[in-house]
């Protein structure tokens, strides 16, 4: 019962973290039907960001943000949007690019994991929760309703979901499709700096840092429901869960092959995943 | 005002016009008629850039507008409410008309305009756009349109599968701002919906012009034989 109470906060940073790489991929794959496998080398940039701005863990999240989200937009305006409706094209495109990105991190900061030093105020914790994760959680928080905000309260929140809901018609409403498409890879990639950065305080950072978590992150998209914020939270978090519980009990491998297997069984049920859109317009 | 020269498009590969040609006057309502399938939606998405020029010129006001983007056209005074009632379905009514006169840079008065034309939508602006019946989003879609104060406005078969009452008021409505100096480009299937709105029309029969003449000639015979299925 212990062992099953320590694991708890574990499994939920996990999935708050899955969580933020997840909220940008809603945008990107979720909306705009992007397979952005370089989505986890913005997480990494996020990563190394921390790592080059030692002691100043806060400012980092705002750096990464930045820094992660003009990869994103450069990525979107120089080669994705050649490919906007070739899934497979673009599949590839993004890979070959994550490929290119990690080569890139192996030659500037050298193959081998570094460690970012977490700031002192995030040590020890209440209980069985340390504060560092304690602090992922609150920052996923933070994120959702962040991103929640802005897209219901702001004018260009409301531009981008248009443009999601229905892009031909937006674009002969007068909206310019392209710049905002631009801004959400930018929004979306920035979510992944994050991301990265909230990273650096459970683990080491390397160059592969991103792929370890890219499959999870879609895999939360896709049982979540494509595009559904509220879907993201409680896949994420159930994923999370899952993950480290299945860890835990058995072996790293053994936990994919759960993982793997529960969602597979999932969409078998729900092939739409938790929630969907629903109204007279698309029925 | 708007002026169609030997327009050629289609999807890919397959060519739907073969070099339409038709112009609207200022403050004219041009109705385009014609069976199913003849090019009659493929014009107006070309009109509008939506769908790429493959030969041909469009120009509006004097300009070449054959290569700007569907928003760029907005811009300069072209409104388009395309087939099927068309919303932002997750958006709330007022959402809807909000959003595009965000992107028109509009002043807010011209919400209150639009809203003016279809009153039936003041209570409903606070619903979700998906959730209205097909005759109020085509309301809708119409009053969007109108938002951007056009100076030219585009409809594609705006009474088809609406429910009678709303037909009704949605012909009012169109008579009303044709009344009103606004140009217009109808596509209609119904010869007496074109007979009572339209100064003038244009029949497509397989991606060409077969057709045009002054509303009044409608009621001809050979006319009708056109539009027959």
């Amino acid at each position: 019962m212990e062992a099953f109470v320590n694991q708890l906060p574990i499994g939920l940073s996990i999935g708050a973290v899955l969580l933020l790489i997840a909220l940008g991929l809603t945008f990107t794959f979720g909306q705009m039907g992007v397979i952005n496998m370089a989505h986890g080398e913005f997480i990494m940039a996020g990563a190394y960001t921390a790592f080059l701005l030692p002691g100043l863990f806060v400012p980092s999240l705002v750096v990464a943000f930045f820094v992660a989200g003009a990869m994103g937009l450069v990525l979107e305006r120089l080669a994705i949007r050649h490919f906007y409706g070739r899934p497979l094209d673009t599949l590839l495109l993004t890979w070959g690019v994550s490929l290119v990105l990690q080569q890139l991190a192996r030659d500037l900061f050298g193959a081998p994991n570094v460690q970012v030093k977490a700031p002192d105020w995030l040590a020890g914790g209440i209980g069985i929760l340390p504060y560092n994760r304690l602090f992922i959680m609150g920052l996923a928080i933070a994120s959702v309703v962040g991103v929640w905000l802005y897209l219901v309260r702001t004018k260009h929140g409301r531009r981008m979901r248009a443009v999601m809901q229905n892009r031909r018609l937006a674009a002969t409403s007068g909206i310019d499709t392209g710049r905002v498409d631009m801004l959400t890879f930018f929004i979306g990639s920035g979510l992944a700096g994050i991301a990265g950065v909230a990273l650096t305080l459970v683990g080491p950072v390397g160059p592969s840092l991103g792929t370890y978590y890219i499959v999870d992150a879609f895999l939360v998209v896709v049982a979540g429901g494509l595009g559904q914020l509220r879907g993201a939270v409680l896949a994420a978090a159930g994923l999370g869960l899952l993950n480290s519980y299945a860890e835990f009990w058995s072996d790293a491998s053994l936990a994919k092959v759960i993982v793997f297997a529960a969602v597979i069984a999932f969409l078998q049920f729900r092939p739409q995943g938790l929630f969907t859109v629903r109204s007279r317009a698309l029925s | 005002m708007l002026s169609v020269r030997d327009l050629e498009s289609g999807y890919g590969r397959a060519r739907v016009l073969f070099g339409v040609s038709l112009t609207v006057e200022p403050g004219e309502l041009v109705c385009v008629m014609g069976r199913n399938g003849v090019g009659k939606t493929t014009l107006l998405d070309t009109v509008m850039g939506v769908l790429p020029v493959t030969s041909g010129t469009v120009t509006f006001d004097g300009r070449d507008i054959t290569r700007l983007k569907p928003h760029e056209r907005v811009r300069l005074g072209i409104a388009y409410v395309p087939q099927g009632h068309d919303t932002f379905p997750q958006l709330s009514v007022l959402g809807n008309l909000q959003v595009t006169l965000e992107a028109s840079k509009g002043s807010p008065s011209a919400l209150d305009e639009a809203l003016d034309v279809f009153p039936a939508l003041k209570p409903l602006l606070k619903r979700q756009a998906g959730y209205l019946s097909g005759g109020q989003q085509q309301q809708l879609a119409i009053a969007r349109a109108l938002v951007t104060r056009p100076r030219m406005l585009i409809l594609d078969e705006p009474t088809e599968g609406i429910q009678p009452s709303i037909i009704i008021e949605i012909e009012e409505a169109i008579e009303r701002l044709h009344g009103s100096g606004l140009s217009v480009l109808l596509v209609e299937q119904y010869v007496d919906i074109a007979l009572r709105l339209a100064d003038r029309f244009v029949i497509l029969d397989a991606g060409r012009v077969v057709r045009e003449g002054e509303a009044r000639e409608l009621r001809g015979e050979e006319v009708q034989h056109l539009l027959a299925v």
